[in-house]
């Protein structure tokens, strides 16, 4: 390949919000023309972010996140934290803990100053609990109108956590598949606070910092995780669709081990939606090898918040590349990913 | 969750199972059609293929409305919409279904001002609060949604909102389930009835598809329990020689149906002469339109209607899994050309066509198929 100008496979005419969605046109922007162009070739894998070697010897994990959500607030969370806690937790799944942050906001003229000064205090809290310190920052004001109110981004570096390895290619059939909690929550609850629907429900987001949790994994059973994810836009059957294509295999879900609230449940039934192309922001997933499995269960059930991480199921060499679920009666059916956004049904 | 768990229960469905292996004769080969796209999801969502016996096979039908739209009139209702006083207004359910230039999803992304709503008085509401632009609500469905943009209508007349239309889209089921069993290469035993088209229109209409043409028909909720209910239902009518209409899904559906909104379509709407459907082609007096006294508020008879009729491309075979000759899967494009993200053939576009619930829920079980990411 002529790494000047690589091969794009990117054949959209322009871009649609489908390509934000974090689904398939999300997947095939990056891989089919963000990556090349940018990274010369294609990566193997695209994780949550990049590990960089400084000096030959010292490792540095670094990624970025930009946060768009409307409404700004919404029951259980705000941007400004999102945009922490999003940062935070794209390093911990990618095994590393979160040091600085650097942050910077794109402002619509004319947004009144108490909405900005609650998102930077919402920001400084979420970084106080997440025990990672914001260092820099830049602000750019744009014309009333060319944005939304306000969007944040913020770009973190963490240190990795000692003894766990990242990397789909070493998923083997029979290890486990677990996740950190009820998944949907944040989804369903931004839906709701958009004030379309005549719809209410007590829900929270479940934005914070899985960090603790992931750690906790680690300590019980850091040789034995794979892989990890925390399944936002897209929800887990994007997470583990994305998987699944890396390493080649089979992910056997157990419906009657995902766990779905109540409101959530109701929701998704009422919309035609599925809560597994519902994002989270509060929820990691995890492959571990089976021999570490349930005490690695069994630590994030034990750590603050990790009481409802339930075991969803397992890795398995047929039908490759592939999410199949078994119903609760028996049946199967494959989950992909999500196509665009999550559209409700009505007729 | 109410009205939804005991419709759930693992127990009683297996032992619902267990008695559809039991009554199905192994002599014999079952066709089933499930009339509504809704049925078709649940049926691939709950893995329900998996628990009936091989002889016993499920033919998705006509019911969505999403799919048997022909792109002549998303075309149309789009055209109508490019005028930048328009606020163009419809169900998610619309918004990536393509036209000829696009679906309304692109062109919103062109800068056409598109919403979604999630019920007709939505749109009227949006009207009311724009009073300087015109909103056109596109309206799709059965008898199912129909009687809400009935009553929207009559509300818009009542207040006189005067910059709200309706593209009237309804179409109604009986037709659809005429034309395919008028088909010559038509082989169904037995019908699963739409259930929420039924809540409106009841069950008597369905009495002719038993006395005429001597084929059970159940209307059937949407939960597992009330699909595998419905197929003992007709297995013990199809085991015994009957060919009854029977209501499975009572506790929503009432055999006479609900006059109050059949009384609201019958006002507003009239039915045209006839109607183009995708995949199946014209079929006469199976779509509704607006009455005179509403013509105010018809978009049809406010902006001018280009009226172009495109033809399915000639490779998509809808028409043969449409009335169940051929299976998505072999379809020449499912998969390849043809793709939930994007569809050329009318199946595909909803998440209620078959071909596309086949290919969510079903594709890539066996791991006989590997799709590139560029698909």
């Amino acid at each position: 390949m002529n790494s000047s100008h690589p091969e794009t496979r990117f054949r959209d005419p322009q871009i649609d919000m489908a390509h934000g969605a974090g689904g398939k046109a999300s997947r095939r922007l990056v891989e089919g023309l963000i990556a090349p162009v940018l990274f010369g070739a294609r990566p193997s894998y695209l994780g949550d972010a990049a590990l960089v070697n400084l000096d030959g010897s010292t490792a540095v994990a670094i990624t970025t996140d930009s946060f768009v959500v409307k409404p700004l607030r919404f029951h259980g969370g705000s941007i400004g934290e999102l945009a922490v806690n999003g940062t935070v937790n794209d390093l911990a799944v990618a095994g590393a803990r979160a040091e600085a942050l650097v942050v910077s906001f794109v402002l619509e003229a004319g947004l009144p100053t108490p909405v900005l000064e609650a998102e930077l205090r919402a920001m400084a809290q979420a970084a106080g609990r997440a025990g990672v310190a914001i260092v820099g920052g830049d602000t750019k004001v744009v014309e009333h109108g060319k944005a939304d109110q306000m969007y944040v981004t913020t770009c973190g570096i963490g240190r990795p956590i000692g003894g766990i390895t990242i990397a789909p290619s070493s998923v083997r059939p029979g290890d486990r598949v677990m996740i950190s909690g009820p998944i949907g929550d944040h989804g369903i609850t931004i839906l709701l606070a958009r004030g379309e629907l005549d719809l209410e429900a007590e829900l929270c987001s479940d934005t914070r910092s899985v960090l603790p949790l992931v750690e906790a994994l680690a300590r019980a059973a850091g040789p034995g995780i794979r892989w990890m994810r925390d399944p936002t836009r897209g929800g887990v059957a994007t997470s583990l669709n994305e998987l699944a294509r890396d390493c080649g295999l089979a992910v056997h879900l157990n419906e009657e081990s995902i766990p779905v609230r109540d409101t959530v449940r109701g929701a998704c039934e009422l919309l035609g939606l599925d809560p597994l192309h519902i994002a989270n922001e509060g929820q990691f997933l995890a492959v571990v090898a089976p021999e570490y499995a349930d005490a690695g269960l069994d630590a994030l059930r034990q750590a603050p918040g990790g009481q409802e991480a339930r075991m969803l199921g397992e890795i398995r060499e047929q039908p490759a590349a592939t999410v199949l679920i078994t119903t609760r009666y028996g049946g199967s059916h494959v989950i992909d990913m999500l196509v665009g956004d999550p559209l409700p049904r009505i007729c | 969750m109410r009205y939804v768990d005991e419709f759930r229960d693992p127990e009683v469905i297996s032992r619902t199972a267990e008695e559809i292996r039991r009554l199905a004769d192994p002599a014999r080969h079952y066709r089933i059609m499930e009339v509504c796209g809704g049925h078709t999801h649940a049926i691939y969502r709950f893995g329900l293929k998996d628990l009936l016996p091989e002889n016993i096979e499920l033919i998705h039908g006509p019911g969505c409305p999403v799919c048997v739209l022909p792109m002549g009139r998303i075309d149309d209702g789009l055209a109508m919409a490019e005028k930048t006083e328009v606020i163009f207004a419809a169900f998610g359910d619309m918004m990536r279904v393509p036209g000829t230039q696009g679906s309304p999803f692109d062109y919103k992304a062109r800068g056409m001002d598109v919403r979604i709503v999630y019920s007709p008085a939505d749109a009227l509401k949006l009207a009311e609060q724009n009073p300087d632009r015109q909103v056109m609500f596109f309206a799709i469905g059965f008898e199912t949604t129909a009687p809400s943009t009935a009553l929207t209508l009559m509300r818009a007349k009542s207040l006189g909102v005067p910059n709200f239309s309706v593209f009237c889209n309804h179409v109604t089921i009986i037709p659809a389930i005429r034309a395919i069993l008028d088909s010559p290469d038509m082989r169904i035993d037995a019908f699963i009835g739409p259930g929420h088209v039924s809540t409106v229109i009841g069950c008597r209409p369905y009495e002719w598809i038993a006395r005429d043409q001597g084929r059970p028909i159940v209307v059937s909720g949407f939960e597992p329990l009330d699909l595998l209910q419905s197929i003992v239902m007709l297995l013990r009518q199809l085991q015994a020689g009957e060919a009854r209409v029977e209501n499975q899904y009572k506790r929503v559906v009432p055999w006479d149906g609900n006059r109050a909104a059949l009384r609201a379509i019958a006002e507003v709407f009239e039915l045209r002469p006839f109607f183009e459907w995708r995949g199946m082609g014209f079929i006469s007096q199976s779509a509704l339109r607006l009455r005179y006294p509403y013509a105010e508020w018809d978009a049809e008879a406010r902006f001018s209607v280009p009226g172009v009729r495109v033809t399915d491309p000639k490779a998509a075979q809808c028409g043969e899994v449409l009335k169940g000759v051929l299976k998505p899967a072999q379809c020449k494009l499912f998969g390849a050309e043809c793709t939930p993200e994007h569809p050329i053939g009318a199946l595909m576009v909803s998440s209620e066509g078959s071909c596309a619930a086949y290919h969510n829920y079903e594709h890539r079980k066996l791991g006989d198929l590997q799709l590139p990411i560029s698909d």
